[in-house]
């Protein structure tokens, strides 16, 4: 018989903590297999965040640190600098890298820093109970924003991967979705780009991954996924933002 | 080795490098920049790196990254920039990960100045940051004394696996004396870093690497909380240290440590010239307090009282006080900010408090 499906090696056995139909389950398995594909699980080191991920060192069949708010591509730095043979990924939240950690993702871009972020962007902060993130979109209601969004209040919606696409020292950053078959596919390719930017020696590479939270959006997962087509995808547009791994 | 004319922060951090600190992660503020400096010049030249961080926060996160990964790591700053490198060390503390910190003590609150000070006493000995833990402090009074020490921070940090604070004054880092590098003495036997994360697959010979200080149960944070404080127990019964000068016989023994307590040597070598004998009691390590060493001291009937000399507004002064724990009286001289006693000031305080 052959298999045409399988569990990748590179998460553990540990049953996911997220709430049913949320997309983090679906990046982890993209990022766990682009590790296997690759052949790198002894030498990945993954960097959680504070946020809805911060259990990942129990999912990951990897060497895991955990880092503070807004800190894992600080900590990724360190690591990458001590050993710089190992493969580091920083796996962040909107809240955690958009809002607290501005500072360190911008200025690890801005060093070149050798390391590849997975960013998740669900326009909300899951873990805390759905409170308003820096890439809420305008009019969407949070805990936080109970009458929606107000741009002239709190501003409009950070876009990240366009932000970080004009400094010099990043080297492929793209933005894709986990709503779709089609999109799923589009998003583990980045992935693999990211950490081959990485392998390659050519500077910092993160993946913005629009995903859904349908626990805090208060949707079921299939409204959250055609919430996101609808709303988000106009306003985060997909793509790749900046390539140089294809420059001689 | 012969002697070497030096500055406090640039024997710091060349002795740093000696006791194989490879890794440095800083940030500029005054007076302790010449550390940064200096790595900055040394560092590549002995396969280490040096990195200048985006800020005091990421730096100590830059250290935390470092020392999970099995480095021999340090970062370096003053005051304001050792409060924001509060998050960092108690997430090394929770995630019982070594590294050494030099806070070159400038005058505060808020901005401050660039004077020297002691007005982070409680900061370092208490903690800092949240939760139950401990920094081990040492507290150096010399250049030489900091030079003598930093192989001994690090090899304190991998033995309990926990941050090591140097906390010397801002004199200390600016002051320039001879200084000696002594050979490489013989370290303590160090712990394998085995829990350092650094690549692991099934086929590896260890546990994979979780570098973490989330304990979501109860029962589990329990745990860690056990375990540290144990730690700590074990870190007072057996590394505490302190220096007792003119003890013996002493009718004031005047407790202080850095620069004050050098200071204060001279003002007992006034007093003693007026016929009064003072003692100078100098913890070494800030935190553990060597609280056994100066309740000896206190206990000698000769001994009327003990008078805590800082430039604070007396903050070491409750250690003593814990110690003392009321069977004498306990005196405080000293300001607040960065105004430095002199030894003239101090002699002078010792004899009225005699009178009183």
């Amino acid at each position: 018989m052959q298999t045409v499906f399988k569990k990748t090696p590179i998460l553990t056995d540990a049953v996911l903590h997220y709430c049913p139909g949320c997309g983090h389950g679906i990046v982890h398995r993209l990022v766990a297999e682009v590790v296997d594909e690759l052949g790198i699980q002894d030498r990945t080191i993954a960097i959680v965040p504070v946020g809805c991920a911060v259990f990942g060192y129990k999912y990951f069949n990897l060497d895991s640190i955990e880092a503070a708010h807004g800190r894992a591509p600080a900590a990724a730095t360190g690591v990458k600098r001590t050993n710089p043979n190992n493969v580091v990924f920083t796996y962040q939240g909107d809240g955690d890298l958009a809002s607290i950690g501005t500072a360190e993702i911008v200025h690890a871009a801005h060093r070149g820093e050798k390391i590849t972020t997975i960013f998740i962007n669900n326009a909300i902060y899951g873990m805390t109970g759905g409170q308003m993130a820096p890439t809420t979109l305008v009019g969407q209601k949070t805990t936080t924003s109970p009458y929606g969004r107000d741009k002239d209040h709190c501003g409009s919606p950070i876009r990240i991967a366009e932000m970080l696409a004009t400094i010099e020292g990043s080297a492929y950053i793209e933005r894709v979705a986990v709503n779709s078959p089609a999109n799923i596919v589009r998003a583990k390719k980045a992935i693999k780009n990211a950490f081959e930017c990485q392998l390659a020696g050519k500077g910092f590479s993160l993946v913005e991954v629009l995903s859904n939270c349908p626990t805090n959006w208060g949707m079921s997962p299939v409204e959250s996924m055609e919430w996101l087509e609808k709303n988000m995808i106009p306003y985060y547009p997909l793509g790749v933002k900046k390539d140089i791994t294809k420059e001689v | 080795m012969a002697k070497k004319l030096m500055k406090g922060c640039e024997a710091v951090a060349e002795a740093a490098i000696q006791a194989g600190c490879h890794y440095f992660f800083g940030y500029p503020i005054t007076p302790q920049n010449d550390i940064p400096e200096y790595m900055a010049r040394r560092l590549p030249q002995v396969g280490g790196c040096f990195l200048q961080a985006e800020s005091e926060v990421a730096a100590i996160n830059m250290v935390y990254g470092a020392a999970a990964a099995g480095a021999r790591c340090m970062t370096s700053s003053s005051s304001p920039g050792i409060s924001l490198k509060q998050e960092g060390m108690t997430y090394l503390a929770g995630a019982e990960l070594p590294c050494v910190v030099v806070n070159m003590v400038r005058g505060g609150p808020g901005l401050g100045s660039i004077q020297p000070s002691q007005g982070d006493y409680f900061q370092a000995t208490r903690g800092g940051g949240h939760g139950d833990y401990h920094p081990i402090v040492l507290a150096p009074a010399s250049v030489q004394e900091t030079v003598d020490l930093m192989q001994d921070a690090f090899d304190l940090a991998d033995i309990y696996r926990t941050p090591v604070m140097i906390l010397a004054d801002g004199i200390i880092g600016q002051i320039m004396e001879p200084v000696e590098f002594h050979e490489k003495k013989e370290t303590r036997e160090l712990p394998a870093k085995d829990w350092a994360a650094t690549g692991w697959s099934p086929a590896s010979n260890r546990p994979r690497a979780i570098v973490n200080s989330l304990y979501i149960e109860v029962e589990e944070l329990q745990e860690l909380n056990d375990r540290l404080q144990a730690r700590y127990q074990h870190i007072r019964e057996n590394e505490s240290r302190a220096e007792l000068y003119n003890t013996e016989g002493a009718e004031i023994i005047v407790c202080a440590y850095g620069t004050v307590a050098r200071i204060c040597k001279a003002a007992i070598g006034l007093c003693a010239k007026q016929g009064v004998k003072v003692g100078l009691f100098r913890p070494i390590t800030a935190w553990p307090f060597p609280e056994k060493q100066l309740a000896k001291a206190m206990a000698q009937d000769s001994v009327k009282k003990a008078i805590a000399v800082e430039i604070s507004a007396g903050q070491m002064l409750e250690d003593v006080k814990l110690t003392v724990n009321g069977t004498k009286p306990v005196e405080f001289y000293g300001k607040p900010g960065s105004y430095t006693p002199t030894a003239e000031e101090i002699a002078e305080y010792i004899m009225k408090s005699r009178e009183a």
